[in-house]
């Protein structure tokens, strides 16, 4: 088995100005290692597609606040005041979409579609400057395909070749994220052998995944871990 | 918005009468996530989210919690028999095909035809409509939970909507700390009066026309 094990000091990919998609939701399924990997680099004008903007300290969020983001395309930005601010100031320029178009975006993406057909937002601001097409009767909005120039998901288990799944509802946008790539670095939690994985249950294939590498693990609190905590 | 607890809890256990057998329910942020807590467990309810889970349960006792495994707000949760998990992109298609039967959301303004609007307060509050506008939309049936006024008093149920819309026509059900509301053929009509409250003071705090139409409490 081909094997994409990496390590991310290896990779020379990134660059001002690119545009990346990150997996996850409200930072749940997002990959922390990664990310402050591309916060350390320096990297900066990014183009962000994600779900959502996170919190300040989570995940994609991260990326907000040290203003690395100047193109934002989510559905919700509501978690993370300084996405708000940024915007409001004109730092940061923001795309909504209604969330299940916009998954849908991504999957069409990664599924090699020019886009797809939808309904959701007629009737709403969300039409504004769309294209409409009728098709049996019934009007639609055209909703361009989105892919980025770097996919960068978490998952639970992967194989060398970059077989995955996920645990639980930290699944949610990664699989079609991962799709969605011209490049895509897989951050696992645990890297099992060849084989290991069993066919029927491997929810992500490894031909979408370029790099696998290993996880530090979550590295920040969870909102309700903090108000716990008071 | 300013409600009380004891409110909040009165209107989510007043949107949960309207949860049936087996019905596959959103609940969203806010005093509907309330509404969890007032649905029998012998209605076989499924309840979905946004993030990827079909048969979501209750909170966690304390300690108990997985950071991987949450509802849309990012809270942990339990999953009950039956429960299964998939990516965002099923998680609506779902919506979309029509198998969504109840979502309860909450609002900023609504009208008397059932135009919702919760996403957006140009120039002051831009969080992003989220998944609302699918929900809204697509669901079989929209029950609204809000505060009948604002803070100041002010109705919140209007003639028109002047935010931007989340949905046009989309709820079938107001419920507020004042009254339950049902929508019909564009007509909104009165169907009970919350207790503590007048039909008066009902009528004074809504913009938007209200028929009266009362009925017995829950039978609506």
């Amino acid at each position: 088995m081909r094997s994409k094990k990496s390590r991310l000091s290896n990779l020379d990919i990134l660059y001002d100005g690119m545009t990346i998609m990150c997996g996850g939701f409200g930072g749940v399924g997002s990959p922390p290692t990664t990310i402050d990997w591309i916060i350390d680099s320096g990297v900066t004008n990014l183009t962000l597609i994600c779900n959502d903007a996170g919190f300040p300290w989570i995940g994609p969020g991260k990326l907000v606040t040290e203003k690395r983001i100047s193109k934002l395309i989510a559905s919700h930005i509501g978690s993370n005041p300084e996405a708000g601010k940024q915007m409001h100031n004109g730092e940061l320029e923001v795309q909504f979409f209604p969330q299940g178009t916009l998954a849908e975006k991504i999957r069409a993406g990664g599924m090699g579609l020019g886009g797809i057909l939808v309904d959701v937002g007629l009737g709403t601001s969300v039409e504004e400057g769309k294209e409409k097409v009728v098709v049996n009767g019934k009007e639609y909005m055209i909703e361009p395909a989105l892919t980025a120039d770097l996919s960068i998901i978490a998952c639970k288990q992967a194989d060398p070749y970059g077989n995955l799944i996920y645990d639980q509802s930290a699944r949610n946008t990664n699989p079609l994220v991962a799709a969605a790539g011209d490049i895509t670095i897989a951050e696992t939690v645990e890297l099992v052998e060849a084989g290991a994985l069993n066919p029927e249950e491997i929810i992500t294939q490894g031909v979408f995944v370029d790099y696998v590498i290993e996880s530090k693990g979550v590295d920040w609190k969870w909102v309700w871990e903090l108000k716990r905590e008071g | 918005m300013g409600m009380g607890a004891e409110t909040r809890r009165l209107i989510a256990k007043r949107a949960a009468q309207e949860v049936t057998y087996g019905m596959m329910v959103n609940l969203g942020i806010g005093i509907p996530t309330l509404v969890a807590d007032f649905i029998p467990p012998a209605l076989d309810v499924m309840l979905h989210t946004e993030n990827g889970i079909l048969g979501m349960g209750g909170s966690p006792a304390p300690g108990k919690e997985d950071g991987n495994l949450s509802n849309a707000g990012g809270y942990p949760v339990t999953i009950n028999t039956g429960a299964s998990f998939f990516d965002s992109a099923e998680a609506f298609g779902m919506v979309r095909r029509g198998h969504l039967d109840l979502t309860i959301l909450g609002a900023l303004e609504v009208n008397g035809r059932g135009d919702i609007a919760n996403w957006i307060v140009p120039g002051k509050r831009v969080p992003g409509m989220g998944g609302a506008i699918d929900l809204a939309q697509k669901a079989k049936k929209v029950i609204v939970l809000m505060s009948h006024t604002t803070k100041e008093g002010i109705p919140k149920i209007l003639k028109e909507c002047s935010l931007p819309l989340t949905v046009k026509e989309g709820a079938h059900m107001i419920i507020t700390e004042r009254a339950v509301m049902r929508i019909k053929n564009g007509e909104l009509f009165l169907i009970e009066v919350m207790p503590g409250f007048s039909i008066e003071d009902v009528i004074d705090s809504t913009e938007a026309k209200l028929n009266i139409e009362l009925v017995g409490r829950g039978t609506s």
